[in-house]
């Protein structure tokens, strides 16, 4: 295969996992599965990436893409970090484990400034 | 010099991170004021040729970091840095107050300072990974923010906004790959030059401006925003109503005016400004019908970021060089003092809102009545932001106003008046909402907690800048004709170097 | 550039301003201060606004501040004879009102704050007189509106919020639509200050008729709000129930004159008076004028309640102002013109005595007020003159400006005019003598016999003083007509500096 067939393919890979993401975002409830597919896309986002680094056919990388990849990842692992703990505290509060709203806000809330 | 406004911050934020708890807000308000100067001393002590241009390291584009300030940027700093001086001095005696004492304050410093140097660099940032880096440092911070009143809606909120600026950002994330793979360079000038109109240039303007819409709260993408800012902290809804909206604004104007001006279109524009136009009126409809202060408030912002959204269909002359674009400076300038005098106007108001639930103990629009002609800097806060935000004299707001609907009349635009004169009856059906309830008979005599008077000298300060901003928009004008340095010359207008 | 003749206009605005600001701050109890400080910023503005008439009369001196607020437009305030004589009757009659309100207000609450809101809104009525150009102008006018809300709820009571709440509806959608012809007219013709004779007809180019005739019925609906134009008229009487003083105000001087005023503004100082009949939109106002007139006066028969047919008396004397502005003659316009001082003076004498009999007697409905004549001799003594002048009867001075109404209306050939004066004659007299008979001529029910009173006067000096000044006021200006200074003589003047000869 010549490298902008694989790069295409590559590219082609990415932007699906990217959309598969993205649909798991939206469409699931359970919190777990919203953040799975941040994660998802992000990966389809770091794949297109590398793809890029590798498919204009030199002796070596891109470097650029790998490091904008390597600070993604960074990035995206303390998101889903916070964004687990944050989860996990909101079960621990409410017992819930998606985003619905409560629909009747018990009166002390409306105390709190 | 430059770095300076940033290091600052993130030191600060450090600083405050290692000191014990009693000496963290004098640290916070230190580190607040010194950055605030620094940006002043940027903005108007002349320099030599490199003040406004530094490249991180030493190392230049394509592989290096650069930093590189224009007029736009100059405005944000200059306005993140004032409203963020005046909410720091607010936050201090709010987070020490007893009634506060119960919400998590004790990192509230150290996000705050990592959140303000996020922003500063994101505004002298020149290439769009670094911006999106930011982007994705000033999110994280503002969901931590919102985070600090440990109720269950404040974390549903926050978990929601954390999906959302994610959501946003990877969305953008995946622009930038596909013009990386497309032109193989990152930084704004150079993408500008080489922008051409093929369908992964197209995709990838589309993708960019999605993620900055999201993060905008442009309606439809706006579900996030009442539920996050209504249920944060005072200072906090004030921190992202005022800044942090207008860091992903920002963005966008960035990515529509230098990186693909070359391939916008006027229909682009115009569905950008519509969408603002829902903005305006679904706002502010679902404002008036609210029966919680601060998410009035928050339904508001939501509202009102449809006028900065204006913006785009009346400067659309200005890329397409159409001949006799003489209404691009006003839609500029009207824009940008909207844009500015928002800030103030809606952090004041929150910050006096916050103020009243503060003394009241509850959140209930009703509630309002009892104040009973106490706390009268607080409601003539709330008058003078009202005031602003429905545009009428005296105030920025007003010129804003005057000046985007000259741009529209001038540009035959005609049907956005319409829009425009209806977001200001909806604004002023919410504002005199308000306003109706302080003057109302009282329904009970309460005994109102004090409120220190810096909380209140701080929202009325802010509430000052807000009209104040009317009266200097030829220095507005001056700075937005501060081009970039390596920018080409668009031909519509023209930009002196500075 | 800041000569003393730069600072007069900033130190009028400033003594209501500067004051109302100081009044907020102080504390409810301190009565006596804030007295103080209302009566000086008072009496300095009148004494600024005499210096101000001489020096521009006698010495033709002129008094502008400038200076630019945007991309585009100036903020500008200049003294022209227009503004002499709206100017005049703002600082005269804020003057007396403040007197009367502090005597009305005595002992009630919240008066910091109204004393703070009343001095704005008289600066804001200054600024609309002293407004140069259109934009400075509907600053000036819209802050108007913000400001005389918190004095329409100050009760606080249900009806009152309720009436604030249709107050600001009219009223600031009146504001938005002056707004977009405002700017409108900025974007097509540039900026311009407001010049004698017009100037959109130089800047009219072919085809853009149709856009100026839109233009200006955009502005007079716009203006139209404040100057109670059938069918924008609701706002006013449902305002009465803020207290009399701000009826007084509210209905003599700020709000409805600076509507009239500003359609006098547009009429003669934008677009001209030949450019504003060649674009034949000048007999529709007239019509509509009319119609105010008419549909006021028969509106004010039916009400009981005093300050509510006051109100809709109003609503139809102030079309006196549109109508004359609208009518060819150069007589018409004097007519006008004059009305609007004569008016203030008689009007708020009427509303003076309204609030005199409803805070000393508790009386509010015309039903009631059967001998009060007796227990009250120089309040109803004042109440006739002024009504006798509001139904034209002469020397009193409504009769003056009825008359060259008249005259106007016979030397333009249209002479259904004189019948529309006629017939709101009638109605006038049949809407308040009645009044005046009941009050002299009927018998005052038992329980409220003259007693004999300790002070000798009928109620507080301070309700009374203010009462007697306007309604002599009115009777000089006509029985001196003639003086080259009375209001006749002055209006005259006006008329001639706009190029028209009457």
């Amino acid at each position: 295969m010549t490298e902008l067939d694989s790069f295409l393919l590559y590219a082609l890979t990415a932007v699906i996992l990217f959309a598969l993401g993205l649909s798991s975002l939206l469409s699931r409830r359970h919190l777990l599965r919203k953040i799975m597919g941040l994660n998802i896309m992000s990966a389809g986002a770091f794949l297109l990436f590398i793809s890029v680094a590798h498919r204009n056919g030199k002796v070596f990388a891109d470097p650029v893409p790998q490091a904008m990849v390597i600070t993604g990842i960074v990035v995206s692992i303390s998101a889903t970090g916070f964004a687990l703990a944050l989860a996990r505290r909101i079960r621990k509060k409410t017992g819930l484990t998606s985003l619905d709203y409560r629909e009747e806000p018990s009166p002390e809330n409306h105390n709190r400034p | 010099m430059m770095v300076l406004i940033v290091i600052i911050p993130f030191s600060g934020a450090l600083i405050c991170l290692l000191m014990p708890k009693r000496m963290r807000g004098y640290a916070g308000l230190a580190a607040a004021a010194a950055t605030c100067l620094t940006v002043f001393l940027l903005a108007f002590i002349p320099g030599g040729e490199d003040t406004f241009h530094h490249a991180l390291g030493g190392w230049g584009r394509p592989l290096g970091i650069e930093l590189q300030a224009d007029g736009l940027s100059i405005i944000f700093l200059l306005l993140t840095s004032v409203t963020a001086f005046l909410i720091s001095i607010y936050a201090g005696p709010y987070f020490d107050s007893p009634r506060e004492q119960k919400t998590a304050d004790y990192h509230f410093w150290t996000l705050w300072l990592l959140l303000w140097g996020g922003l500063n660099a994101l505004y002298v940032s020149s290439d769009i990974f670094n911006m999106y880096v930011l982007l994705e440092l000033i999110s994280l911070a503002a969901v931590a923010l919102t985070t600090l009143k440990e109720e269950a809606e404040a974390l549903i909120a926050a978990l929601r906004y954390l999906m959302a600026a994610m959501l946003g950002s990877l969305v953008f994330l995946l622009g930038v790959a596909f013009l990386y793979a497309e032109y193989g360079v990152l930084d704004l000038g150079g993408l500008g030059v080489q922008v051409q109109t093929t369908l992964p240039t197209i995709t990838a303007f589309g993708l960019m401006v999605f993620g900055m819409l999201i993060k905008t709260a442009l309606f439809p993408l706006h579900f996030w925003l009442p539920a996050a800012h209504g249920n944060a902290p005072a200072p906090v809804s004030a921190i992202l109503s005022a800044l942090v909206i207008k860091s992903s604004y920002f963005m966008l104007l960035r990515i529509w005016f230098e990186i693909f001006p070359s391939i916008t279109t006027y229909a682009a524009a115009q569905l950008l400004g519509a969408m603002g136009a829902f903005a305006i009126l679904w706002g502010s409809f679902q404002a008036v019908r609210q029966e919680r202060l601060k998410l009035l408030v928050a339904h508001s912002t939501v509202s009102q970021i449809g006028y900065l959204f204006l913006l785009f269909p009346l400067t659309i002359a200005q890329i397409t060089g159409e001949q006799g674009a003489s209404w691009n400076m006003q839609a500029w300038t009207g824009g940008i003092c909207q844009t500015v005098s928002h800030a103030a106007a809606k952090a004041a108001l929150f910050l006096a809102v916050g103020n009243i639930i503060h003394a009241l103990g509850t959140d209930r629009l009703i509630s309002l009545r009892d104040i009973k002609g106490r706390l009268p800097l607080s409601v003539f806060t709330i008058g003078i932001a009202g005031v602003n935000l429905m545009g009428l004299p005296p105030s920025g707001g007003f010129v804003a106003k005057w000046m985007l609907l000259n741009a529209v009349i001038s540009s035959g635009q005609w049907w956005w008046i319409p829009i425009i004169v209806l977001g200001s009856l909806l604004t002023a059906g919410y504002v005199f909402l308000m306003l109706g309830h302080v003057f109302a008979p009282s329904r009970k005599a309460v005994v109102l907690q004090s409120v220190p008077p810096a909380l209140e000298i701080s929202a009325f300060a802010l509430a000052l800048c807000a009209i104040f901003i009317g009266f200097t928009t030829s220095g507005i004008i001056d700075l937005l004709q501060m081009g970039f340095h390596t920018m080409p010359m668009p031909e519509a207008i023209t930009w002196r170097l500075p | 550039m800041m000569s003393w003749e730069h600072m007069l206009p900033l130190v009028t605005l400033a003594s209501s301003l500067v004051t109302g600001i100081v009044i907020f701050f102080l504390p409810e109890r301190n009565s006596a201060l804030r007295s103080t400080l209302n009566m000086l910023g008072a009496s300095i503005k009148v004494i600024v606004v005499a210096v101000m008439i001489r020096g521009f009369l006698v010495d033709d001196a002129a008094y502008e501040l400038r200076f630019t607020l945007a991309l585009g437009f100036d903020f500008l305030l200049r003294i022209d004879s227009l503004s002499l004589a709206f100017l005049f009757l703002s600082a005269t009659l804020w003057f007396l009102t403040t007197i009367y309100a502090i005597g009305y207000l005595e002992g009630s609450p919240n008066r910091s704050r109204f004393f703070g809101f009343f001095s704005l809104c008289v600066t804001a009525s200054t600024g609309i007189a002293l407004a140069g150009n259109l934009i400075t102008f509907f600053i000036f006018y819209e802050f108007l509106t913000l400001v005389t809300y918190p004095l329409v709820v100050h009760r606080g009571t249900k009806k009152a919020i309720r009436a604030g709440r249709v107050y600001l509806w009219y009223n600031i959608s009146g504001g938005a639509v002056l707004f977009t012809a405002v700017v409108s007219l900025s974007a097509l013709a540039g900026s311009f200050d407001f010049t004698a004779g017009g100037v959109l007809a130089e800047m009219a180019a072919s085809g853009s008729r149709s856009i100026h005739q839109l233009i200006f019925f955009l502005l007079i609906a716009g203006l139209g709000v404040k100057t109670a134009l059938v069918p924008l008229h609701g706002w006013l009487p449902v305002a009465m129930v803020a207290p009399a003083p701000v009826s007084a105000l509210l209905h003599a001087v700020a709000v409805v004159k600076a509507g009239a005023f500003g359609i006098v503004r547009v009429i003669y100082y934008v677009y001209g008076k030949e450019y504003s009949a060649s674009l034949d939109v000048l007999f529709p106002l007239a019509l509509a004028a009319a119609v105010t007139i008419l549909y006021g006066s028969l509106q004010a028969l039916n009400q009981n309640d005093l300050k509510k047919r006051l109100a809709y008396s109003t609503v139809s004397q102030i079309s006196y102002i549109v109508l004359g502005a609208a009518l060819a003659s150069p007589l018409a316009i004097v007519g006008g013109l004059v009305h609007l001082i004569h008016q203030g003076f008689m009007k708020i004498t009427l509303f003076f005595c309204a609030g005199n009999v409803a805070e000393t007697l508790e009386l509010h409905k015309v039903s009631e007020l059967d001998g009060v004549g007796r227990r009250m001799p120089l309040t109803m003594g004042t109440f006739a003159l002024a009504a006798f002048g509001m139904a034209g009867i002469p020397p009193i001075a409504g009769f003056i400006s009825k008359w060259y109404l008249a005259l106007g209306g016979l030397e333009d050939g249209q002479l259904w005019v004189i019948g529309v004066l006629v017939a709101s004659t009638l109605l006038n007299a049949a809407y308040f003598l009645p009044i005046i008979y009941r009050a002299w001529f009927r018998e005052l029910p038992v329980d409220r016999r003259p007693v004999p009173l300790r002070g000798k006067l009928e109620t507080r000096w301070t309700l009374l003083l203010p009462t007697t000044v306007t309604a002599l006021f009115s009777l000089g200006a006509g029985l001196w007509a003639g003086w080259q200074w009375s209001p006749l003589g002055v209006c005259q003047q006006i008329v001639r500096g706009m190029g028209l000869m009457p």
